[in-house]
């Protein structure tokens, strides 16, 4: 059967069997980012936003997803430049191994789009459902808050 | 700087003149990893038509003999290519521990066995046209069990009348009718008659549970034939070149069959440096000449995976009067669960690690190591520390706290400073004798000074002291101090290549495994800082064993200090091919020439000739040549990293409940080549070091059955339980490490434990001997202590 979906901006139609997850559809189509980390919806690796809010696809089935705006980690730079959030996760050290990173960053964005101006706690609150088992979390949660930062500077 | 670019001698004026190392330079993998770009196995578009699907039968008994194991149902499903299990699939015994060769782990492990020996044990497999049919497939398959009854306590292991390994082809296990899979000893001085002479005498027993490594990418390998009749496998390995060997054994076939590349890897900790799938993944592929793609599930990754060696450790230690150590003793049990991968030697590690930090003149270590019916352990960042550190510094505290003196005085009088021999390292080598170790580095003291400052440690507990008498939520700081290792001296290989391309930019070769460590940026800045070119110019490829240098792989804190240095080696071969050319092209004498900013520059008038030029001119002009060069590196050095952690906890007495409010790293790692890179590994480990300490666990069954095999209910430390982190870099300029690099990456896990359990005594006076520290256990101990 057919799925209706607007990627990153780009109006997609794919073949999709009834069982799949919104995560096995995704990355069978290119989106790799969307990554496997369990299948219970716990660790965060498959995190997208779906109509600005955050989603772990790996138990969301893909069919309820049918017409819906969907951000991947691929979606977040405008024409080959990095956003000011990728930016400081590669500068402050926030990328390790970079399993967690796309959910992280995914999670990251949709909390911005929502409060340009967390608080520390926001951002905690925001990134608790990525798992990540190299940063120890500070570095992530320092770059979220500097990026936030720094798109107020620019505004 | 002159032309001269000895990378084994170090100091601060050296510091001074690098340019790329020391400096955070970006992740060289960062921009795609932040562009959901980079490519981890699952991910990479394969070379192939069809990529078939395995799955694994995990064994529902902790201990049984496989009766019978019908699939004719299974075989029966249309798009089943096969089932494997011990009826269909050689036996070979082999380990599955990605160690050097020969292996001090025993060969005790074979595929598919006829006998399943911890609930998680592989049972068969199934090869499928799609996932799901691979599943459906398994619940078809009907398997009959003669259920043996099982040890579920390693203190029941020994002298037990159940045989875990009663198979006769399996070697290397010490004994296997007492279910001993290793032994070992060592003393220096004689701690017995020193215990009798000392005034004070303290003994303790502690224990420490099963965890898991708990990467966010679980396992997965993708095996297939290439066109010349190869098999390629691609997986998520920190042991690329064992992982070669070991499944080159297992399948019968000459390791040139065999070709292993490791792309971007999600996190591995030790537990890929197992290999735990791709023996089966290179097997289906081998017999079907298909692509396989095999990949556990979380479920998997936690019941069937690697652990953390359960341990039960007892500490005794001797004191004279006036606090100098004159005895040591560590006696453990260890758990190696259902087969001895690392067994030897991660115990060997927790007597090195732990006890050579202090200099008492007679020592005793003896570790024995037992099988069970439970999970098999293996390697776990920091291999064997954070046990013994537990134990070691928990002990200490005591010790202090009985002899009434300053637990902190009473540990530094007692270590280990520069210029001392280490003599236990050359007792307690990699499961055999090791190499006497003298201390040249030694920045312990210095990230004292930085700790106590964060967390304020002596007026907080003067003041605690005070407020804890008024209020049943009671506070209290902890310190611990640790020492850990850098590479395994005499066995750790590393090796590189490096040439020059047109544009003076430079492809590096090297076996070096990043796992997500940040190994590649760091090996670029160590390449980038020899040749005289920004890291920018240096394109790193790491890890296939067709293409790249041997390397023993990522494990024992060894990457910067071994194979940073067979970088270095490789990059001043370029570098000297360079400068030749360079006095050819200038007309001037080699010692009249430097080389900065990826040019030859003349030092009397200063002109110069660009490795653009200098590649152009041997590439294409005349007496043409490749300028290249190779280094490998072993060393019987292993420097030791120091750490200094301390924390501040809140005890609610009324719940147990424990709040971490701050924890404060300070690690002399030697250079930082990458500061914030190092940084973050603290962090990390502190981070994987307090979920020992607080609340993971694998819990069991009566039966011997995981009982908590998913996220939910085995608990990590979020974002909202972390507490306000401190990290500082405290360096020193070791002599024997590429720029006075030593190692950073498993030295904070060692510490947060007792670090924690200090904390927790300092704040309501309950000592606590089994990790972990969990609320439940806490209000118990507090309960009974009224």
């Amino acid at each position: 059967m057919k799925l209706n979906l607007k990627v990153n901006g780009e109006n997609k139609v794919f073949d999709i069997d009834v069982r799949d997850t919104l995560m096995d559809v995704l990355r069978a189509n290119g989106y790799t980012s969307v990554k496997h980390g369990c299948e219970t919806g716990e660790c965060g690796a498959c995190t997208v936003i779906i109509n600005r809010k955050t989603v772990n696809t790996c138990i969301y089935p893909a069919l309820k997803a049918e017409n819906s705006d969907v951000i991947t980690c691929e979606g977040l730079e405008k024409d080959g430049k990095l956003s000011i959030l990728q930016e400081k996760f590669i500068e402050m050290g926030a990328i390790q191994c970079g399993y967690c990173t796309p959910g992280m960053l995914l999670s990251a964005h949709a909390l911005l789009m929502k409060n340009p101006n967390p608080r520390l706690e926001d951002v905690k609150d925001a990134l608790s459902g990525n798992f990540c088992r190299c940063t120890g979390y500070k570095k992530p949660v320092d770059a979220v808050m500097a990026a936030a930062k720094e798109m107020k500077g620019g505004e | 700087m002159d032309n001269k670019n000895d990378f084994m001698v170090n100091s601060a004026e050296v510091k001074k003149k690098l340019s790329e190392i020391g400096k955070n330079k970006r992740k060289v993998d960062g921009d795609k990893i932040a562009r959901g770009r980079a490519l981890y196995v699952g991910d990479i578009k394969m070379p192939i038509d069809k990529l078939y699907h395995a799955k694994i039968m995990h064994s529902p008994h902790a201990h049984a003999i496989i009766k019978k194991i019908d699939a004719s149902r299974a075989l029966a499903l249309k798009g089943v290519v096969g089932v494997y299990s011990h009826e269909n699939i050689p036996r070979v015994q082999y380990t599955t521990a990605g160690q050097n060769y020969p292996e001090p782990s025993p060969y005790d492990t074979v595929m598919f066995d006829y006998k399943v020996r911890y609930a998680g044990d592989r049972v068969c497999a199934v090869l499928a046209e799609t996932p799901e049919l691979a599943e459906e497939a398994l619940a078809l398959i009907k398997v009959e069990y003669e259920v043996l009854p099982a040890i579920l306590d390693m203190r029941e292991s020994i002298g037990n009348k159940v045989i875990i390994h009663d198979e006769l082809d399996s070697t290397g296990i010490l004994d296997k009718t007492k279910n001993i899979a290793a032994h070992v000893k060592a003393e220096v001085g004689d701690a017995q008659k020193a215990f009798s002479a000392a005034d004070f005498v303290f003994e303790n027993e502690y224990s420490v549970q099963y965890v898991q490594a708990a990467p966010v990418e679980p396992h997965i390998a993708i095996t297939y034939f290439d066109e010349n009749d190869r098999i390629v496998m691609y997986c998520s390995t920190q042991v690329p070149f064992h992982s070669r060997r070991i499944v080159a054994r297992a399948l019968g076939i000459p390791v040139q069959k065999i070709r292993v590349i490791k792309p971007r890897t999600g996190g591995s900790f030790g537990v890929k440096q197992e290999i735990l799938i791709e023996d089966v993944c290179a097997m289906l592929t081998h017999l079907t000449k298909k692509a396989v793609k095999l990949e556990y599930s979380r479920k998997e990754e936690f019941s069937s995976s690697r652990t953390r060696h359960p341990q039960i450790l007892t500490i005794k230690t001797g004191f004279k009067k006036d606090g100098t150590m004159t005895a040591l003793s560590m006696k453990l049990l260890a758990n190696t669960g259902a087969y001895g991968s690392h067994a030897l030697t991660v115990q060997c590690n927790t007597g090195s690690k732990a006890l050579c930090l202090y200099k008492a003149p007679n020592v005793f270590f003896e570790a024995t190591i037992v099988y069970t019916n439970l999970p098999v352990a293996g390697a776990l960042r920091g291999y064997g520390g954070p046990q013994g550190y537990f134990a070691l510094d928990s002990h200490l505290e005591e010790c202090a706290k009985k002899m009434g003196v300053d637990s902190i005085e009473l540990r530094h009088k007692n270590q280990v400073k520069v210029g001392d021999e280490l003599p236990l390292t050359k007792a307690l080598g990699e499961g055999r004798e090791g190499f006497m170790q003298t201390l040249k580095t030694c920045g312990m003291q210095e990230c004292l000074d930085k700790v106590l400052k964060d967390i304020d440690y002596y007026n907080k507990k003067k003041k605690y002291a005070e407020e804890n008498k008024k209020s049943s939520i009671k506070r209290g700081v902890g310190i611990a101090m640790t020492m850990h290792g850098s590479g395994i001296p005499g066995v750790d290989m590393g090796a590189a290549s490096i040439k020059i391309n047109d544009d003076g930019s430079f492809n590096l070769l090297c076996g070096a495994t990043d796992l997500g460590t940040g190994s590649d940026t760091i090996l670029s800045q160590i390449a980038a800082e020899v040749l005289k070119v920004p890291t920018s110019k240096i394109l790193i490829y790491s890890s296939d064993t067709d293409i790249t240098p041997f390397d023993v792989g990522a494990y024992a804190s060894s990457t910067t200090y071994i194979s940073g240095v067979a970088i270095a080696k490789a990059a001043k071969q370029c570098l000297d091919q360079i400068i030749k050319v360079g006095a050819h092209l200038l007309s001037e004498k080699l010692e009249d020439l430097y080389c900065e900013n990826s040019s030859v520059i003349s030092k009397k008038t200063k002109k110069s000739v660009s490795y653009t030029d200098v590649a152009l001119y041997t590439l294409y002009k005349e007496d043409q040549f490749q300028i290249m060069g190779s280094g490998s590196h072993i060393t019987y050095d292993c420097p030791p990293p120091f750490c200094v952690q301390g924390c501040e906890v809140e005890v609610d007495t009324e719940t147990g409940k424990i709040k971490l409010v701050k924890f404060s790293s300070a690690v002399d790692c030697g250079l930082a080549v990458n500061p914030v890179m190092a940084e973050g590994q603290i962090e990390g480990g502190v981070h994987m070091g307090l979920g020992y300490a607080l609340c993971e666990e694998l819990k069991f069954d009566a039966k011997g059955v995981m009982t908590n095999p998913g996220f939910l209910d085995y608990k990590m430390l979020s974002t909202l339980d972390m507490p306000e982190m401190y990290t500082h870099i405290v360096e020193t300029y070791e002599p024997s490490g590429p720029f006075g690099t030593k190692s950073v990456s498993e030295i904070p896990v060692d510490g947060p434990a007792p670090a924690v359990a200090n904390a927790v005594e300092n704040a309501c006076s309950v000592r606590i001997y089994d990790l972990p520290i969990t609320s439940e256990k806490l209000l118990n101990a507090l309960l009974e202590k009224k």
